[in-house]
């Protein structure tokens, strides 16, 4: 279904969700994964919203702008705007609560009872990225560092691993931690049991590992 | 038909896989020095977990890894997306920091190369500066 996204700027655009909806009383907002690990960590993420489906609980993943389906272009997209895209989304699904995971708990509006499921910090997120690119050009027969690259992202922007992040976004990305206000529980990767998805070559997913994740939001959506 | 006597990086390495503490890895204090450095076990341990889950191997196979055990251009499942994985993995879960200049073919090529490494960072990164 289509839903409101924030912009840049402060229009709003029109933007896709996944979402299960039979207009339950409880309603779980999904923040996904940033970048590379949005594509490793789609079907899985999916996987859990059906098992939250089968439990009696709603759940909406939002595309925010710049991001999956979108049509906005990413790179001129802020940490600020998409802040605001997940409070409009969890305003317009009407949440009662949030799972945010990996880099998106960097969004995850802090009002929100909910999880952060293995959370990172932006540093972490565009370290990796950065890692990533100095070693396929190496392999390239060029040579690139993380600080010179850091240095030419923070005036020019970047494209790593395919993703345009701009200026204004690498930057703020750098400094981005997850709202320290917020109550939201975090689920660990030892929680879950097994090795995190994000880490595999290629998108994947693993039903003992949804299981265990459906399994600890239901328990407190359920019960609260 | 004669036997080549083992060269000497593979005794080192051997003996960085078996834990014995009179070696002093480059950039790192000397062992002598006071503060405690993690045990070499512990830093074996996490070393084979994170490949374990970089990697997506059977534990018994990450096990079986000796000092000798060949990794980049070895293992099919370590591309250089995986390398960049696996070095992030190596400094959330052991808290170092790996620099572009650390990174050379001699600490990917074995296990037992790759463990000196993070032995050698472990010990840097804990002991006095």
């Amino acid at each position: 279904m289509d839903w409101q996204c924030s912009l840049p700027g402060g229009g709003m655009a029109e933007e896709m969700a996944l979402v299960f909806d039979k207009r339950r009383e409880h309603r779980l907002l999904v923040l996904p994964a940033m970048f590379d690990e949005a594509n490793k960590m789609r079907r899985q993420t999916v996987e859990v919203m059906r098992r939250l489906d089968l439990s009696g609980i709603d759940s909406f993943l939002p595309d925010l702008a710049g991001c999956n389906e979108s049509l906005q272009p990413l790179d001129t997209q802020t940490i600020e705007n998409w802040r605001a895209a997940a409070l409009a989304a969890a305003t317009q699904f009407k949440a009662t609560h949030v799972l945010s995971i990996r880099s998106g708990c960097l969004l995850a509006p802090p009002a929100l009872p909910g999880w952060r499921y293995a959370p990172t910090t932006g540093a972490k997120t565009l370290r990796s990225l950065l890692r990533a690119r100095t070693i396929a050009a190496r392999e390239n027969g060029q040579t690139e560092n993380i600080k010179d690259l850091s240095t030419i992202a923070h005036t020019q922007g970047i494209v790593l691993a395919g993703w345009p992040i701009g200026a204004a976004l690498f930057t703020a990305l750098e400094l981005a931690v997850a709202n320290a206000d917020s109550q939201q529980t975090i689920i660990e990767q030892s929680d879950i049991g097994s090795a995190g998805l994000w880490l595999r070559a290629e998108p994947g997913e693993d039903p003992e590992q949804a299981d265990m994740l459906a399994a600890l939001i239901a328990m407190g959506m359920l019960q609260a | 038909m004669t036997i080549e006597p083992a060269k000497e990086p593979v005794v080192a390495r051997e003996e960085a896989l078996n834990g014995h503490p009179h070696r002093c890895e480059k950039g790192a204090p000397p062992l002598d020095n006071k503060g405690p450095a993690p045990s070499r076990s512990a830093t074996d341990a996490q070393l084979r977990a994170i490949l374990r889950d970089v990697l997506a191997l059977d534990a018994s196979q990450v096990e079986g890894f000796d000092g000798e055990t060949g990794l980049f251009g070895h293992l099919p499942e370590l591309d250089s997306m995986a390398v960049a994985s696996l070095f992030t993995e190596m400094e959330d879960r052991l808290d170092i920091i790996i620099e572009d200049d650390d990174v050379d073919g001699e600490m990917l090529e074995t296990y037992g190369g790759l463990l000196a490494f993070a032995e050698g960072k472990t010990i840097a990164s804990d002991g006095p500066n």
